[in-house]
């Protein structure tokens, strides 16, 4: 991209304007505004909404500090994030893999859709069908009670694990589908060279593979981790009393005690560290890739 | 499921609807959704008999409902308060008195609820009850004998991972202060409170936040007991066929009062009190609690119009029950934020 910039570059943009002006229309209208107005509202002892005498203060930022309780959900939903990050790779990337190096055409295409599918029915469905899985007296209590000799107690609802559980499933489409594109971008002639150069199906996956489809795991894995670190829904349903994590916390101040200044100036604090991790992450991971 | 976006949707929606012209026939009711005022077959049976049209709008907490009267003056007619919010309402100039005796049935409100204290300020009415009750424990009739009396079942270790409460921090430290022995409304000892429940989570299998949660958990017998609003454990035992049963600990119990104001500004002050009459009648009420199930009307003759077993007559009705229970008076924005951020930290804090 760098290199193109030289003596067409400016009517390159003026070419372009018209293709570009909706998106970035779009994305000011909806995006930049509200976010704009939180920002602003984080600032704020009160609501102008809500009608009462308002003035400009840092208060709101000080409670993160003030009160360890933050920081302490911070760390447990950062926690969070790289757990199901991590799952998503176990999960993801192997399929990725298959599908986009072993399997062809039309079997292809039938497991390509089973990976998809979770996007099409909505989130809240998707979550109260695990709780009808997990819990005790279940769908996976009684299959397996039915199959096995002896008799177990499965009763994964309202705990930690079924929160991953939970969003490992919602977000690992993310993987398999960055994953899938960087893998089927690598020339099987490169594979087929380091085979015939004597590596081992470990080390060509070491060696060829991982490196050249890091962009798509590392693209997967901001994708999945933003999200998941700062998920309300999931937690709240599947977790129980284990389920209050810093997205729970921000969804309260909006919805329980309607304190939208202090819901707003956690968020930002949540996006402000979220870019710093990815900051400080990103020279690392460039290296690798 | 909440979420804040669809939340300020909605707001921005009614600023802009309120830009509009009102239609004078119209009566624009504001309240929670599912809550009696919304019944097709009630708005159908109003509509036909006073000719004044309904136009529902909901809000999901009390403080929605405030920025919804704040932001849109003259739009509602008729907003459905808890009473503990009645004093702020007024204070803020939000809602305007009401001519009781325009209301033919306010005469059969019980005493005690229309002069209560909250919805009467300087001899004037803000607010008409309508209806009141409790927040209380249920149990799963599978799981007990005989029903305990003391609230200390909770802490049973018997029911270790099978008692639920509601995901609710006013209503989570009012329980506490009952379990403690303390005045609802004026906590000395907070400290004993956050004990208390401390020493409740470990008890707990999940929080609640709707009806529906607490009747699936029952009806998959994932929990043995935990708090429950009457109306609702009424609704699954005689609705659901749920094996729930309503339980007013010997300790008491808290309860809430609800009430329908006039926003400043209305443009059919006539149909809101026509709204208003029809909902405390008892013909209303006798029907919403024999089709859906009701709390308890604050009008003595509908009450009186149920049948003699009805759960809100017989249960509700019994003057033991009226000594016991404590009603929840006005608190402040501070102590809601103070009450929320003692409710997170247990629950992180306590595993």
């Amino acid at each position: 991209m760098a290199g193109q910039v030289g003596p067409g570059s400016r009517s390159g943009l003026r070419s372009a304007a018209p293709l570009l002006l909706p998106a970035y229309l779009w994305l000011t209208v909806a995006i930049f505004l509200p976010l704009s107005a939180m920002v602003f509202f984080s600032f704020m002892t009160d609501l102008p909404l809500s009608g009462k005498p308002w003035s400009f203060t840092l208060g709101n930022y000080a409670t993160f500090f003030s009160q360890g309780l933050y920081a302490t959900l911070l760390l447990a939903s950062l926690r969070l994030g790289l757990e199901v990050t991590l799952w998503c790779v176990v999960i993801g990337y192997p399929a990725a893999y298959v599908l986009a190096k072993v399997l062809k055409g039309r079997s292809r295409e039938a497991i390509f859709l089973l990976v998809i599918l979770p996007f099409w029915s909505n989130g809240l469905v998707r979550i109260f069908s695990w709780a009808m899985v997990l819990r005790e007296g279940g769908i996976l209590d009684s299959v397996l009670n039915a199959v096995l000799p002896f008799r177990i107690s499965i009763d994964l609802m309202y705990s930690y694990p079924a929160v991953i559980i939970g969003l490992v499933h919602s977000y690992v489409p993310y993987m398999v589908l960055t994953c899938f594109l960087t893998i089927q971008a690598i020339d099987d002639s490169l594979i087929e060279a380091g085979r015939s150069l004597g590596a081992s199906r470990l080390q060509i996956l070491k060696r060829v593979i991982i490196p050249l489809s890091m962009p798509g795991l590392i693209a997967g894995s901001a994708l999945i981790f933003v999200p998941v670190v700062g998920s309300f829904m999931e937690p709240r349903i599947l977790g129980g009393r284990t389920g209050t994590f810093y997205g729970t916390v921000i969804e309260d101040q909006f919805v329980a005690v309607f304190n939208w200044p202090l819901g707003a100036a956690l968020s930002f604090i949540l996006l402000a560290v979220v870019l710093i991790i990815l900051a400080a992450v990103s020279p690392v991971l460039r290296r690798a890739a | 499921m909440r979420m804040p976006a669809l939340t300020a949707l909605l707001t921005a929606a009614a600023v802009l609807t309120s830009a509009f012209a009102v239609k004078a026939d119209e009566v624009h009711v504001l309240n929670w959704k599912g809550y009696g005022a919304d019944e097709p077959w009630a708005i159908e049976a109003f509509e036909k008999a006073t000719g004044h049209k309904v136009v529902n709008d909901f809000f999901n907490s009390e403080q929605e409902m405030l920025t919804k009267i704040r932001t849109n003056p003259g739009l509602y007619d008729v907003v459905m308060i808890n009473a503990a919010f009645n004093d702020q309402a007024m204070a803020e100039k939000l809602i305007q008195p009401i001519d009781v005796s325009k209301l033919a049935n306010y005469a059969d409100i019980s005493a005690d609820k229309a002069g209560s204290p909250m919805l009467n300020h300087d001899g004037k009415v803000y607010g008409v009850p309508w209806v009141w009750g409790l927040t209380a424990l249920a149990i799963n009739d599978k799981a007990f004998g005989t029903p305990p009396t003391s609230i200390a079942e909770m802490w049973n270790e018997a029911h270790k991972g099978r008692v639920v409460i509601r995901d609710d921090a006013v209503e989570a430290v009012q329980f506490g202060a009952i379990a403690t022995g303390q005045n609802i409304n004026d906590i000395k000892d907070m400290d004993s409170v956050k004990a208390k429940l401390a020493s409740l989570m470990p008890q707990i299998k999940t929080f609640w936040s709707s009806e529906n949660d607490w009747n699936q958990m029952v009806a998959s017998n994932q929990i043995d007991i935990g708090t429950y609003w009457s109306g609702s454990a009424d609704r699954a035992k005689t609705h659901f066929k749920l094996p729930v049963s309503l339980v007013i600990p010997q300790e008491g119990a808290v309860a809430w009062l609800d009430a329908f104001s006039i926003p400043v500004g209305s443009k059919n002050v006539a149909g809101a009190e026509a709204f208003i009459n029809y909902m405390i009648d008892p013909g209303f009420y006798v029907e919403w609690d024999t089709k859906v199930g009701a709390p308890v009307s604050a009008n003595t003759k509908a009450v009186a119009a149920l049948t003699e077993d009805a759960f809100n007559r017989k249960v509700m009705g019994d003057p033991a029950v009226a000594e016991r229970i404590q009603f929840q008076a006005p608190i402040t924005d501070a102590q809601r934020e103070a009450y929320l951020t003692l409710w997170q930290k247990l629950k992180v804090e306590v595993k």
